[in-house]
């Protein structure tokens, strides 16, 4: 049964920089990074060493927990250099491409006639396993269990999201290909968050799945946002999300038999020039866009590889993080502003807040930049403040009050199994006492799994 | 020259007064470390600034009216609206200058000694103390009273957002309970010196007090929602806290669900007294008379001591309202309830939130079980 949730809660944050529908380059790149810090939960054992060779769907990486979950290459050539951060943490293998494209052979399979364990195997030793992320926590689905629901979610209300559509709508038989795995790996629904800010979504015509419309702002799109609505999660229940980008990688791994996660990458923000997309690799070097960078010195520059409320600054010397399918170029706002906080007018400056005037502007796009606006102090404004924002049941301000005090009990009333931390990330942005309620979360969740484990 | 204030500089223990004085001037050029990158350009001076904005009329009023009602004291209408209000503003000056000083340099302090910013918290907590109290109250009892108040009823739970109840109304309380002759009574809110010769049959008294029978003061409807009646600075016009009502719930700062709730619950028990004879006062006369007006707008909505969650805020408001009207009615010693309501519920506003969380945490949890 198909419903249409129109959520009221939330909110647009109206960045400027959006990507022009059109792709303006691809990307062969020299150097790819496989990074197992993208991944949380997962902890690495390498599988390769410096100058070994390597092919497209090579294992690089497992798991020490579950040997099988594996990462692998996502082109041929040779592993060039382990990266080790402080007490020898890895945090990258960097492979050199040698642009040929080789790639290890999975054979093509109807994924419809496959069982459950064919499925597993496949995405297990392919590397695309890491696809599925476990809610409650956010973390590697663990293959021995069996979710009570898969779910997906065919769009972002992300500042400056890639356009699901124009990126992916062209691969719905790789998109239907990987329902129908999906769906061998659950005994409950694959359910499909439709976009119902567009027109028509363009995968109104997927199978096998409960398809639903979400119509509304930020964080809309967010897939723990549609579980919530769809059916959530109580203490004990265990679900699967998969990205779209996900999903048509595994439905590719199917329908070519080969490990495909190339993609376009949508290059975005205030300070990128001439913003539009790129056909990018997870773990492209932030090298290879200097292009959009113009000629704005590096330390003036954030550069983000996801969107600018829950990405991670990887600057331009890093790499395209696994799931993203954006980047946002941000200008470090490291200027000081004489009385900003008591000028009646800023026309330049956003705020969600009635004590600024932006509303009278509803179109007007910001070329915000990463400054503070404010002093970090204590939560002043009561929950409703918070929950204007967030389309969940749940009341936030406790929720991060829970997970700073570390209470477990509280947590769990308190929902810490709905969310992860981008869920709150409209929180934090409009919080005027500048906590970063997403950082309480993850602290929330991380106290959880050690609890819990 | 910061670099001084810097940490292992020389003078770092003074960071957080410069740091203060720093942000005061001018937005700092912090950038976002954590999460979210982009951030709302709302921060907590610009809302609590606009708090106290919202607070001026009252407070011009107020000034005016400790000029006129002295006026009316000693029988000389000689002054006009900018000479009355002139008098006014030196008498309410010393009272901001003992309540900004004393509060602040606490709060620096405080902050300093636990490495923080200063937070802005004491802009509005200062501002609002000299209008909920008598203009002639001696100034080092105001010095103590809101030493007291800060101390005690904020740094010591960990500062601005931390505090249980409202400093302001704690300062009231405060000199209320410890200095009660210049706190009620017929003498204390109309600034006169002792050598000036009174007019013949003056009370003091509020129209609260005089449970509305007074030859001297009009305690019609207009004089009560003008202001021209005696009373606390900045509690007695109603239209001027109307003003500031409609600021801060445009901008959302302040909650409509307590401001209209507060009013129900004066119109329920002040309803329920009228029609047993309790009193004679409608009910509606009710919610002019006295500190009701300024406290459900300004006090009773700080939303560190409100109910926190949208259904808490209806019970809360409703109880203020509803606690004011059973002291007013029900207690002949003391006449006005609204300061004590307030405390009472600031007290009770989590244990209300809490209620109302479980009830509807346990309700959904039923819902999912049968869905």
């Amino acid at each position: 049964m198909s419903q249409t949730f129109v959520l009221k809660k939330g909110l647009n944050i109206p960045l400027a920089g959006e990507a022009e529908l059109r792709v303006s380059k691809t990307i062969a790149p020299g150097i790819v990074a496989v990074q197992p810090t993208d991944f949380k939960g997962f902890l690495p054992r390498l599988l390769v060493k410096e100058g070994d060779p390597v092919l497209c769907g090579s294992p690089v990486a497992a798991d020490k927990k579950n040997a099988d979950i594996l990462l692998t290459s996502p082109v041929s050539g040779t592993v060039k250099e382990i990266v080790r951060g402080e007490k020898r943490k890895l945090l990258a293998i960097l492979i050199e491409s040698d642009d040929k494209r080789q790639c290890v052979d999975f054979g093509v399979k109807d994924a419809s006639k496959l069982d459950a364990a064919q499925v597993r195997e496949a995405l297990l030793q392919s590397g695309l396993w890491p696809w599925l992320i476990q809610r409650p926590y956010g973390i590697l689905a663990n293959p021995e269990e069996r979710p009570r629901d898969i779910f997906v979610s065919t769009f972002s209300t992300a500042p400056l999201a890639a356009d699901a559509a124009f990126c992916f709508g062209s691969e719905l038989e790789a998109a239907q290909a990987g329902i129908c795995a999906l769906t061998k790996l659950t005994d409950g629904k694959v359910y499909v968050g439709l976009d119902g800010n567009a027109k028509a979504s363009a995968f109104a015509g997927l199978k096998h799945c409960e398809l639903n419309t979400f119509r509304g702002p930020h964080p809309a799109g967010n897939v723990g946002v549609q579980i919530s609505h769809i059916a959530p999660i109580c203490k004990g229940d265990t679900v699967w999300t998969v990205s779209l980008a996900g999903l048509v990688a595994i439905g590719k791994l199917f329908t070519t038999g080969k490990y495909d996660v190339r993609r376009k990458v949508a290059v975005t923000g205030p300070m990128a020039v001439q913003p539009s997309y790129v056909e990018a690799l997870p773990g492209t070097p932030m090298q290879d866009l200097t292009a959009f960078f113009g000629n704005t010195p590096a330390e003036q520059l954030r550069v983000i590889s996801g969107d600018a409320l829950s990405g991670t600054a990887v600057g331009a010397a890093g790499y395209l993080g696994y799931f993203d399918t954006q980047v946002t170029v941000l200008r470090e706002g490291t200027d000081q502003e004489l009385l900003g906080w008591i000028r009646p007018f800023r026309f330049n400056q956003y705020s969600a807040d009635r004590s600024y005037f932006s509303w009278l502007l509803p179109k007007k796009k910001y070329a915000m930049s990463t400054n503070l606006h404010g002093g970090p102090r204590a939560f002043l404004m009561n929950d409703g403040y918070y929950a204007k924002v967030l389309p969940m049941d749940l009341y936030p301000v406790y929720l991060a009050k829970a997970c700073l005090a570390g209470e477990i009990e509280k947590m769990e009333k308190f929902g810490i199994y709905e969310v992860l931390p981008e869920d709150l990330a409209t929180c934090e942005f409009v919080d005027p006492s500048k906590n970063n309620i997403q950082a309480m979360i993850e602290q929330g969740i991380d106290l959880m799994l050690k609890e819990m484990a | 020259m910061n670099s001084n204030f810097e940490k292992g500089g020389k003078f770092y223990w003074l960071h957080s007064t410069v740091d203060a004085f720093e942000t005061f001037l001018h937005v700092p050029g912090t950038v976002t470390k954590k999460g979210s990158h982009v951030r709302d350009s709302i921060d907590l001076k610009r809302i609590l600034i606009l708090v106290v904005i919202a607070a001026v009329p009252a407070a011009l009023f107020g000034m005016w009216n400790v000029g006129y009602q002295h006026g009316l004291a000693i029988g000389d209408s000689s002054l006009n609206i900018l000479g009355n209000f002139w008098y006014g503003f030196l008498r309410v000056l010393p009272l901001y200058l003992v309540s900004y000083i004393v509060g602040l340099g606490i709060e620096f302090a405080s902050s300093q000694i636990r490495g923080e910013e200063v937070s802005e918290g004491y802009l509005v907590s200062g501002f609002f103390i000299p209008l909920i109290v008598p203009v002639d109250i001696p100034l080092w009892m105001l010095g103590v009273a809101v030493a007291f108040a800060v101390i005690f009823g904020k740094e010591v739970f960990g500062g601005t957002g931390m505090n249980i109840v409202n400093p302001a109304i704690l300062t009231r309380a405060f000199l209320f309970f410890s200095y009660p002759n210049y706190m009620s009574g017929s003498n204390c809110w109309i600034h006169y010196k002792p050598t000036e010769q009174l007019v013949d049959g003056f009370t003091g008294a509020t129209p609260l007090a005089l449970d509305g029978a007074s030859a001297q003061y009009g305690t019609g409807f207009w004089d009560l929602f003008i202001g021209t009646v005696p009373g606390s600075v900045g509690e007695t016009s109603v239209i001027a806290i109307l003003l500031g009502a409609i600021i801060l719930i445009w901008t959302g700062i302040a909650s409509w669900k307590i401001m209209l709730s507060g009013v129900l619950g004066v119109l329920f028990v002040g309803g329920i007294g009228d029609l047993a004879g309790i009193t004679t006062i409608p009910c509606y006369m009710q919610l002019l008379y006295g500190g009701f007006a300024f406290g459900i707008v300004f006090m009773a909505t700080d939303p560190v001591t409100s109910a926190q969650t949208e259904c808490g805020k209806w019970i809360y408001g409703f109880l203020i309202g509803a606690l004011c009207m059973t002291v007013r009615l029900f207690n002949p010693g003391y006449a006005e309830g609204m300061m004590l309501a307030i405390l009472l519920c600031n007290v009770f506003a989590p244990l209300i939130d809490h209620v109302v969380t479980s009830t509807h945490i346990s309700r959904r949890a039923k819902k999912l079980k049968t869905a």
